[in-house]
């Protein structure tokens, strides 16, 4: 199969819906491909993509002068990427929206409209998403002319996020339960708001981004040192792969080749976090139905994985690990012995505790058929990861768009039809088998050399996108230099934005102290999402 | 059944001490006292993230895995903020969170102390200076103590912690 089969066809396709094609690339975002279309056709180009089978992944914009924005839009089909770029007006900032071809549009199109000032013309929602408060509604925090550090959003005695309409239901047994921003449990911040009859959810309705840092704002003049650190505060539990799809961002807007050792490494280092994240979520979820020895046993296993991060990598979670051009520490000889013994302990341990799991029938009773997820559901909400694989979408960027160094690895990927909350268990366990098995790959196959190169200035608006998968699912960054080598735009797609939604769906029918595992199998990051 | 009872029988007990180093083990142990003496052999906190990219998060939750149990100092996570001793508060303080953060602040009963746990609730850490965060926790209410640490390791929260109460309570 070749890469972008099916880019010849989308576009004789989009001739003959007479949407104007303006010229495209395979180089200006490498390894994507750019078109360039009107904003006229944005809406009329998404409904040909639905057809042609094209996965929609993100939307954001960039500021080119006082008075135009560029539109992107991104896609994937067979694991190969494309961007649309479309000019924007700023004096009459209206355009068609996706979100009626493609669901998964809706929040990131608000997002958009909340951060830039643009309208969606046919969006079916049109309230507020990333904004509450902090700032009124004729101010767009992307716009050029906002000051990154606004102090009239910062008063005393803030203002609650009070008037956002949710969704009603009424009836004679009908019920409502708001819950947050602040849960619980030692968990981060958002609403949920349900309505039940009896212990059945009827309906649920998310309300994210108390979060809200102004990530994407305050990069913007970074120096790539800069962003690689912050981007490893997107959301901490993915500090590698955000910071290593950033450094990809960069890298490729700078045309720095990086040593293939330091690759290794940054694959070795981003499989590590996977394990962790992956361990101490089964041991959660397990938690989450009273199942105390999972809980107790994974959290073991856990503690001594990251001990050995501190250790090796100075860092128990592997933040700051990662520079632009390469990685800060390098492997020695007996370490790969080490952690080649620790793969072998923990398959062996993994082994014994998933055995334990499979044959407990009280455990099965509450995973089996909770928070089902149907396939055509999944697909159509564009959901990664391992809410995906475990409901039929068969996708890792890893293994269908690769990057080094995984073309030169075996890369397994699970998948199951069920999409339940114990398919997305055993999705999680058998990435981890899978992830030790990579990695003992990795240090047999590990090339001598430099760890990183020197950082080189990129030209004057210099671009480049970085997609990895981290251990949620495919990221998707975006950067853009300024003359002096600094960052003009950075955004960044976590998978929480397409993973969230599906909790609302997969919820139906399900009671509510069922919520709670629910969500922990699905497992979105608030951070990464409200950015 | 009889797997699960040998992997328990055949794992023992991994808590350790904490740190390893006597000093500490000397504080957990001096601290465990005050609490017993103070709070009836309990002192509960209340963590509240107000704008943590959720490492923090990950560390607290690891000061309860078997190898720290925090618990066995008689320091235990409350679901309420009604039900606790202090608060323990994470991020930078997200503009968006500065409202639930006072109003949970208000419903702890006195008395009360406040932590500040990481570099961003500090000072606002990697995110000062953003328009849509309040610079650390310090800007809105007065913190007690301070954890520095991006994200503070699990036994450096058990010191900050162990060390708030000997304050508190020292002859």
């Amino acid at each position: 199969m070749n890469r972008f089969d099916w880019l010849s066809e989308l576009i004789a396709r989009c001739e003959d819906e007479h949407i104007l094609l303006r010229g495209g690339s395979a180089a200006e975002l490498a390894p994507a491909h750019v078109l360039n279309l009107d904003v006229e056709d944005w809406g009329r180009f998404a409904e040909v993509a639905k057809q042609q089978v094209i996965r929609w992944c993100a939307i954001w914009a960039l500021q080119q002068d006082d008075e135009n924005l560029l539109l992107n839009a991104c896609f994937e089909k067979e694991g190969d990427y494309l961007v649309v770029r479309a000019p924007l007006e700023l004096r009459s900032p209206v355009l068609p929206s996706h979100t009626p071809v493609y669901p998964a549009a809706n929040r990131p199109e608000r997002h958009m409209q909340d951060m830039f000032g643009v309208l969606f013309s046919n969006h079916p929602d049109h309230r507020r998403w990333t904004r509450h408060q902090a700032w009124s509604e004729e101010d767009y925090p992307l716009r050029k002319n906002f000051p990154a550090s606004n102090e009239k959003s910062k008063t005393v005695e803030p203002a609650t996020d009070h008037h956002y309409n949710f969704f009603q239901a009424q009836g004679a047994a009908v019920y409502e339960i708001p819950v947050g921003p602040i849960h619980a449990g030692i968990i981060e911040p958002g609403h949920f708001r349900f309505q039940a009859v009896g212990e059945r959810v009827l309906n649920l309705e998310e309300r994210l981004g108390y979060v809200h840092k102004g990530i994407e704002k305050i990069a913007e003049g970074r120096d790539p040192a800069g962003l690689t650190k912050l981007a490893g505060r997107i959301s901490g539990d993915t500090t590698l792969a955000h910071s290593w799809a950033a450094c990809m961002a960069m890298e490729r807007a700078a045309k720095l080749k990086i040593p293939a050792r330091a690759e290794y490494i940054r694959a070795l280092l981003a499989e590590r976090e996977r394990v962790a994240n992956h361990l101490g979520d089964i041991g959660a979820v397990c938690n989450d139905v009273g199942f105390a020895f999972a809980f107790i046993q994974f959290g073991r296993l856990r503690e001594i994985w990251q001990r050995t991060n501190m250790e090796m990598f100075h860092h128990r979670m592997l933040m700051d690990v990662m520079i632009p051009g390469g990685v800060k520490y390098d492997l020695q000889g007996a370490q790969i012995n080490e952690l080649q013994q620790q793969h072998t302990d923990l398959k062996a341990e993994v082994t014994e505790l998933m055995e334990i799991l499979d044959n407990n029938t009280s455990l099965e009773d509450r995973l089996l058929n909770t928070g089902v997820l149907s396939p055509e559901l999944a697909e159509k909400l564009g959901v990664l990861g391992y809410v995906g694989k475990a409901s039929g979408i068969d996708y890792d960027v890893r293994r269908d768009h690769v990057y080094a160094p995984y073309g030169q690895l075996t890369v397994e990927s699970p998948c199951y039809q069920y999409g339940d909350v114990a398919s997305r268990v055993r999705v999680r366990a058998d990435e981890i088998f899978q992830s030790l098995k990579l990695m003992d790959e990795m240090l047999t196959k590990m090339p001598e050399g430099e760890i990183s190169i020197q950082w080189k200035q990129p030209l004057a608006g210099a671009e480049g996108i970085g997609i990895v998968e981290g251990w949620r699912g495919e990221i998707i960054s975006f950067v853009r230099f300024d003359d002096a080598g600094r960052i003009s735009r950075f955004y960044s797609r976590d998978p929480s934005w397409l993973n969230w939604p599906a909790i609302e769906q997969l919820i139906h029918g399900n009671i509510v102290p069922d919520f709670p595992v629910c969500n922990k199998s699905v497992n979105g990051s608030y951070s990464g999402h409200d950015l | 059944m009889l797997k699960l009872l040998n992997k328990i029988r055949k794992t023992g007990i991994v808590t350790e001490p904490v740190d390893r180093s006597a000093e500490l083990d000397a504080l957990g142990l001096e601290v465990k006292s005050i609490i017993d003496k103070h709070y009836a052999g309990s002192f509960a906190i209340r963590a509240v993230d107000a704008g943590s990219c959720n490492a923090c998060e990950l560390e607290i939750h690891a000061l309860n895995n078997p190898l720290y149990d925090i618990e066995r100092f008689g320091v235990h996570f409350v679901a309420s903020p009604r039900h606790a001793d202090a608060l323990l508060v994470t991020g930078p303080v997200s503009c968006h969170m500065s409202a639930a953060l006072l109003r949970v602040w208000r419903a702890v009963p006195e008395p009360k102390w406040l932590i500040a746990m990481g570099d961003c609730a500090i000072d606002g850490g990697e995110f000062a200076g953003s328009y849509a965060v309040m610079d650390g926790v310090n800007t809105l209410l007065k913190a007690d103590v301070l954890i520095p640490g991006c994200p503070p390791t699990p036994a450096l929260i058990l010191r900050a912690v162990l060390q708030l109460l000997q304050g508190m309570h020292s002859r």
